[in-house]
């Protein structure tokens, strides 16, 4: 089993939605979100190009953070899923410095806190709370090895990028393009 | 123009605008942690060439600093770590991929020996001092007996522990000034220097003094030749590290870097240290001091800058 997400860039408007139905779902203390918008503006003026994308952690098959981890708190769950123990975390911060996204931040009560795709959610069936918010419904999420999930279906279908391949993380979250 | 904006929503404290996350705490704790390398491997390897007696301030006078130098060091750590309460983890487990969990059980090996060498040599500050139990008394008995063993360990252990403080930065692929493994040599190179800066403050005889004017002398030109490298490794690599090594060719840390790391920690100390050996009078505390000083230095811009630097996405 190996859990990924898509995200359309085509569709996402960048309305910001999934942000707050993460931080509403997750408890996210206050000033810190586990995903975010990000608008990307390129090329001359007047021919400009906007990219507007969702990101969040990319749970990448091989994290820098799992292996950079001092106690093990940091780990693989099923399906690929990265997640942090707190009461295993010792807060020394160097997944932090470890991640090329950024996508980890030291929660205020100490421990280092990410996305987890909703791994409470899913064990129930359900979508990530970002997927099931989304108005557009850009975001695609499910199986890898089902080719019948979600998210096979679309990458079959559609062109995508991951984001900095070459910092050799191999991220799981698919930007359709 | 063709240019390319990234407009990011996201805005978690110490993480953004750049990463903050490592403040003071853990360069002082590789200053530390080096100088403390330095410190005992200079003790170790003139206990082993036999030259204990030479060489009496490497051997048994100098390392007398290093438990108290770890102990601060150790404290800086903890100061450093956010989940406090927890960092017994650390010893629950030995992750070999983690360079952190390393460096937590190389200081667990470094630390009692440090203590061990200090008490063995213990009657070399306090001449009437009694251990008062028989116990402590046929301790410090056994562990002199194995004085060669210890440094053999001793040796090792401070090469380890030094060239870690400089791993555990290069470790870090998303830190793209950090992710070069000339850090490790580096850091090591620095180290030495700090621990042969100290015992030449602490030496009171001129030939052991000029002893380590020379070794010092040979670490730094090992030093100016990994930095030089360092930059020639980056200028040669991907854009990110061209942009990192930037950051000291013309950015913001250019000034800081060259001025107290390589200048002031470097080739001013070199200068003095070879007018010193032609005879000039020049006191011991200005070549030391300035080498201390940019070690700590060379710490400090590479822990802050590093983190400025990232990859573009």
């Amino acid at each position: 089993m190996r859990y990924a997400m898509a995200i359309d860039t085509k569709k996402c408007v960048g309305c910001s939605d999934c942000v707050v139905a993460c931080q509403t779902e997750n408890n996210v203390p206050i000033g810190y979100c586990r995903d975010w918008v990000v608008e990307v503006t390129d090329g001359t003026y007047p021919q400009l190009e906007i990219e507007i994308r969702s990101e969040r952690c990319n749970q990448c098959s091989n994290s820098p953070c799992v292996r950079c981890c001092p106690t093990g708190a940091s780990h693989y769950a099923e399906g690929g899923i990265v997640l942090v123990t707190p009461n295993k975390c010792i807060g020394c911060g160097a997944c932090i410095q470890s991640c090329p996204y950024d996508a980890r931040y030291s929660h205020p009560e100490g421990y280092v806190d990410k996305c987890t795709f909703c791994i409470h959610r899913i064990k129930k069936g359900l979508e990530p709370a970002c997927v099931s918010a989304c108005p557009t419904k850009c975001m695609y999420f499910g199986d890898l090895d089902d080719p019948k999930s979600p998210v096979s279906e679309i990458l079959k279908v559609r062109k995508s990028k991951t984001l900095i391949p070459e910092a050799g993380t191999k991220p799981q979250l698919y930007f359709l393009i | 123009m063709r240019e390319e904006i990234i407009v990011s929503g996201r805005n978690n404290y110490l993480i953004d605008p750049h990463l903050h996350i490592w403040h003071w705490q853990i360069p002082l704790y590789l200053f530390l942690g080096g100088l403390a390398a330095g410190i005992l491997f200079f003790a170790a390897f003139f206990t082993l060439m036999g030259k204990e007696n030479k060489y009496r301030t490497a051997v048994r006078i100098a390392p007398h600093l290093v438990p108290w130098v770890l102990v601060v060091g150790l404290f800086a750590l903890l100061l450093d770590l956010k989940h406090q309460l927890y960092f017994w983890r650390l010893y629950t487990t030995i992750r070999l991929e983690s360079p952190m969990s390393w460096g937590a059980w190389v200081l667990m090996l470094v630390t009692p020996l440090s203590f061990i060498w200090s008490a063995i040599h213990i009657k070399e500050i306090f001449p009437k001092w009694d251990w008062k139990f028989k116990i402590l008394k046929d301790l410090e008995g056994f562990f002199t007996s194995k004085k060669t063993s210890i440094a053999w360990v001793m040796a090792i252990s401070s090469i380890i522990l030094g060239v870690y403080t400089g791993i555990l930065f290069s470790a870090f692929n998303a830190r793209p000034l950090w992710n070069t493994s000339i850090l490790g040599p580096l850091f090591l190179a620095s180290g030495l220097s700090a621990g042969a800066a100290v015992i030449m403050l602490l030496s009171k005889k001129h030939k052991e003094r000029n002893m380590f004017a020379k070794i010092d002398i040979g670490i730094i030109v090992v030093e100016l030749f990994l930095i030089i490298h360092m930059f020639m490794g980056f200028l040669a690599s991907t854009q990110v590290q061209i942009d990192a090594a930037e950051l000291f060719l013309g950015g913001p840390w250019t000034a800081p870097f060259w001025i107290f790391v390589v200048i002031l920690g470097m080739i001013v100390p070199i200068f003095l240290e070879v007018l010193e050996l032609r005879k000039f009078k020049i006191p011991v505390v200005i070549p030391a001091g300035l080498v201390l000083f940019g070690s700590l230095m060379l710490r400090f811009i590479i822990a802050y800058a590093g983190q400025e630097s990232r990859w573009l996405y």
